[in-house]
């Protein structure tokens, strides 16, 4: 099955005001780059966001909360982001912080069919409340449920026009789980090949996830921080 | 005299134990790396998705790509695996991880911590300390004795909004080695030339001290 399309105009089809989107990445690392720099564009507003991390001032999601496109921000951290720092205190910016490992496997159970799970995770902190507690293996565990989303945008390393994908490095991160989660998901990648191309031992993201998968342009790839060893 | 942060983290180091999975967080525990005792073997786990990793990279090879959860630019070692968020917190929730090393504003006498948020002045997330604290069989805290304002941060209750209840079980301070049991701090070792009154003065909650409180060899 042919997956392609030919640029990110047409692979953002369909993303219109106050939907929920997935962004892969982790800080900078594995973000859609290419994906975020259209949704500028096109000006979608009063989007709910869930994202790891929220880019920093003028990258990633940074760029569309420059913009004020985003209305809420669902993340495990927001650290080094001025301006969501600031649109988050004046009340403009509605945010949900989840703890990481229960934000990945929500998505994981959004793409996978399972409703909710339940985690130690939060037990006894101000993210438990409200939630259901219950005992297991003598440890208290809290009720955390699926996350979907109306489009899931990932990046990857390579791809094939079956939606096949192989993320490098710590650049999978997220997206993997994203991609299983959104009603359609979108794959933009830095080499688009042919099927076949692809070892299918070596797939990560299977194109059954995947209904749309571009070639990216022009991925800066911006370090967040950049720490090297003087050679001996 | 008390210890600097590399004391800290040579302190910690001497907890390894050989064969163990190890996740270290921002700040001082990343220091701990450093000085991992020759004749043992760990790995270390980066909850974004590496097992493996090795110190930063030489000048010009940094890649994009390879970091770690402090976003730094990193390498792995021979016999590294990369994977996704959900599977790196399998490893974290499932027990896979020996031993967790992370930071702290305050912790309290029966094991809560908080690290993550001040509230009306910080909030930038939680990330993956929940998920740690919440699962790991062992918890080092690495951190100050006392605040920045000079205040205790071992107290009876913790004040700001928690992180993990009853988890800490161990805490390396620049002062002392507590450990935490049955709801009171107990003084284990103290750095090298610091009083014993010096610690009491400055740890707010419960202590428990021993006859004798052996110096730290560092």
């Amino acid at each position: 099955m042919n997956k392609v399309v030919s640029n990110v105009t047409d692979a953002l089809i369909g993303i219109e005001d106050g939907m929920t989107i997935m962004l892969g990445g982790f800080g900078l690392c594995g973000i859609p780059e290419n994906s975020i720099g259209e949704l500028v564009r096109k000006g979608t507003k009063r989007l709910t966001c869930i994202s790891n991390n929220a880019g920093v001032d003028g990258f990633g999601l940074g760029l569309l909360l420059e913009t004020k496109q985003i209305k809420k921000m669902i993340s495990s951290y927001v650290g080094e982001n001025d301006e969501f720092e600031r649109q988050m205190l004046s009340g403009e910016l509605e945010v949900d912080l989840i703890p990481q490992g229960s934000l990945a496997e929500r998505c994981r159970a959004g793409g996978a069919g399972i409703p909710a799970f339940y985690t130690p995770a939060g037990f006894g902190t101000e993210i438990a409340e409200g939630k259901e507690v219950r005992i297991y293996n003598g440890k208290p565990h809290i009720l955390e449920e699926a996350l979907t989303a109306d489009f899931a945008i990932v990046k990857a390393w390579k791809g094939d026009t079956a939606g096949n994908l192989v993320y490098k490095a710590a650049a999978r991160n997220f997206n993997p789980l994203m991609a299983m989660a959104g009603k359609i998901t979108i794959a933009e990648v830095e080499e688009l090949l042919p099927a076949g191309a692809l070892d299918p031992n070596e797939i990560h993201t299977p194109g059954i996830f995947v209904q749309r998968i571009f070639q990216g342009k022009e991925f800066e790839k911006r370090i967040e921080q950049r720490t090297v060893r003087k050679r001996d | 005299m008390a210890l600097d942060k590399i004391g800290i983290a040579k302190r910690i180091a001497q907890e390894l134990q050989n064969g163990w999975y190890v996740n270290l967080g921002i700040g001082i525990p990343t220091l701990v790396a450093n000085y991992i005792p020759k004749d043992i073997e760990v790995e270390f786990q980066s909850e974004n998705g590496v097992l493996g990793m090795g110190p930063f990279p030489f000048d010009g090879e940094e890649d994009a790509d390879l970091i770690n959860a402090g976003k730094q630019t990193i390498t792995t070692l021979p016999g590294a695996a990369f994977f996704d968020s959900a599977e790196s917190f399998a490893m974290i929730r499932g027990q896979h991880v020996q031993l967790t090393v992370l930071g702290a504003m305050e912790v309290s006498q029966n094991g809560d911590i908080a690290n993550w948020k001040i509230p009306g002045k910080m909030v930038k997330g939680m990330g993956g300390a929940m998920d740690l604290v919440a699962s790991a069989d062992n918890i080092i805290v690495a951190m100050m004795h006392s605040n920045k304002a000079g205040e205790s941060k071992l107290l009876k209750n913790c004040t700001l909004p928690l992180t993990g209840v009853g988890c800490v079980k161990k805490i390396v301070t620049e002062l002392a080695v507590l450990a935490i049991i049955d709801g009171a701090f107990h003084l284990i070792e103290r750095a090298p030339g610091v009083s014993v009154e010096e610690i009491i003065a400055k740890t707010e909650g419960r202590l428990v001290v021993p006859e004798f409180v052996p110096e730290m060899q560092l």
